[in-house]
């Protein structure tokens, strides 16, 4: 079982290739659903701090 | 729709001809030098640079290679099955050199004709396919398609 | 007709709409993914020329059709709100410009590591890398004069006119390497005799292009909803919406 795993990640002696194309798809997708989170959580509270002085005033 | 929109619409469809017409006039202009790489055929012809160095593609002739033993300096024959260009290289090629397959060399061609190259890259073609299929495709004597490597001009 | 449309196109029905649609086409894009990675990664064999490297075509062919295809769809949103005047088409062609400069960089970065053991170089200045790379100019212009202009109706109309200019380059990038001899191989998958690549490998390469799909679909909804509640922060419904949330 473990030479098998092993050689999965040798890739045939592309590792570093094929596993950092991955890597970096991963890596860049995900950031791009993380920063629009983000942005949303900022965003909402800065207009609820806006709607509740309105609603003070 | 009305004559705003109208406007809109027709300054729309200038911008797109305009860059069109540009795009394909200047693409004609420059045909040459998008050419990555010249054919064996164009070379023979006198069609290549001389005196600069340039890129040469086509396929490596079959049983046409020659590994020097005592250094890495290889020599083979590039064709684009009308003419041919003997290629000599020093250096490390890349995985995918090999007979009957595409590369494309950049060099200088010497005055006897021959080209010599300083870089080899490979080109491979764009058919994938499992090793056991390959294997079952040539004992049945099939060629495997592929798109000419070199472009009709 | 266009009476629906607008309805839809209001910012309250779409941001509520738009809610579900990131819900459903993240969860498709997630099973798509995992289904598409271990297709890749485990079950498809190795080629018959490049060994295992050649599994990297699952990540990188998706992604230069994505940097296309999102080009097409920010022009495309450019254009109808340049001459409808939609809101929400400025806000979809202003979101996708991250994503498609994001997809364009895989393209090119991923191509790069494929290249480099196959071909024997990284970079080439073929017709086909040449002209990805101008893609990827044109996507961060974009966003760069996206930053630059303040007021946000000149900004996507600034951004329509660049866009539609710069969609020449889309079919040149197609075509690039039928018209001229380039490093990079012809097309694989819309060659119109024979398929050639085996189907083995073809089922990993579409479920890979159909998770990326899904992916731009609701990260770029995702961006629009974020523009949208800064855009209308001071409109009845964003106030309705997030009073009723807050309390």
């Amino acid at each position: 079982m473990l030479p098998e795993i092993q050689e999965f990640f040798h890739m045939g002696g592309y590792a570093f290739y094929v596993w950092s194309s991955y890597g970096l798809c991963f890596i860049v997708l995900v950031l791009n659903i993380i920063i629009p989170l983000c942005r949303e959580k900022v965003i909402i509270r800065s207009i609820a701090i806006q709607v509740h002085r309105k609603q003070q005033k | 729709m009305n004559r705003k929109r109208r406007n809109v619409v027709f300054a729309v469809c200038f911008i797109v001809a305009g860059m069109t017409i540009a795009t394909t006039l200047a693409l004609k202009a420059f045909r040459e030098n998008l050419l990555y790489f010249y054919s064996p055929s164009q070379v023979q012809a006198g069609k290549a640079p001389q005196s600069r160095p340039f890129r040469i593609g086509g396929l490596v002739e079959e049983k046409s290679v020659v590994r020097n033993p005592d250094n890495l300096t290889v020599q083979f024959v590039l064709t684009d099955t009308m003419q041919t260009v003997t290629v000599v290289y020093d250096g490390i090629l890349p995985d995918l050199f090999r007979e009957g397959k595409g590369v494309v060399a950049n060099g200088k061609l010497r005055s006897d004709g021959v080209f010599e190259a300083f870089e080899v890259l490979a080109k491979h073609d764009e058919n994938y396919m499992p090793p056991e299929v390959a294997d079952a495709l040539a004992a049945a004597n099939k060629p495997i398609t592929v798109n000419s490597v070199v472009k009709p001009e | 007709m266009l009476r629906h449309i607008n309805q839809f196109a209001s910012p309250k029905n779409f941001y509520a709409l738009s809610c579900k649609l990131v819900h459903y086409f993240g969860g498709a894009c997630l099973l798509l993914f995992v289904a598409g990675v271990f297709g890749g990664l485990l079950f498809s064999p190795p080629d018959y020329q490049q060994g295992e490297s050649v599994r990297i075509i699952y990540v990188h062919v998706p992604s230069a059709w994505m940097s296309l295809f999102v080009y097409i769809v920010m022009a495309g949103a450019g254009t109808i709100g340049l001459i409808w005047r939609i809101k929400i088409m400025d806000v979809i062609a202003r979101s996708s410009a991250p994503l498609g400069a994001s997809f364009t960089f895989l393209a090119l970065a991923t191509g790069s590591l494929w290249g480099k053991p196959m071909w024997g170089a990284w970079w080439v200045w073929d017709a086909r890398l040449t002209s990805e790379l101008i893609l990827l100019f044109l996507y961060l212009g974009y966003i760069a004069l996206q930053s630059a202009i303040e007021d946000p109706r000149m900004a996507a109309r600034a951004g329509a006119i660049l866009a539609l200019i710069g969609i020449i380059n889309i079919p040149i990038i197609h075509f690039s390497v039928e018209w001229w001899s380039t490093l990079h191989q012809g097309p694989t998958v819309s060659k119109l005799d024979a398929p050639s690549i085996h189907i083995d490998m073809l089922i990993p390469l579409l479920l890979m292009a159909l998770a990326y799909m899904c992916y731009f679909i609701s990260a770029v909804l995702m961006r629009a909803r974020c523009d949208l509640l800064a855009l209308e922060r001071n409109s009845a419904w964003v106030g309705e919406l997030i009073g009723e949330r807050s309390r």
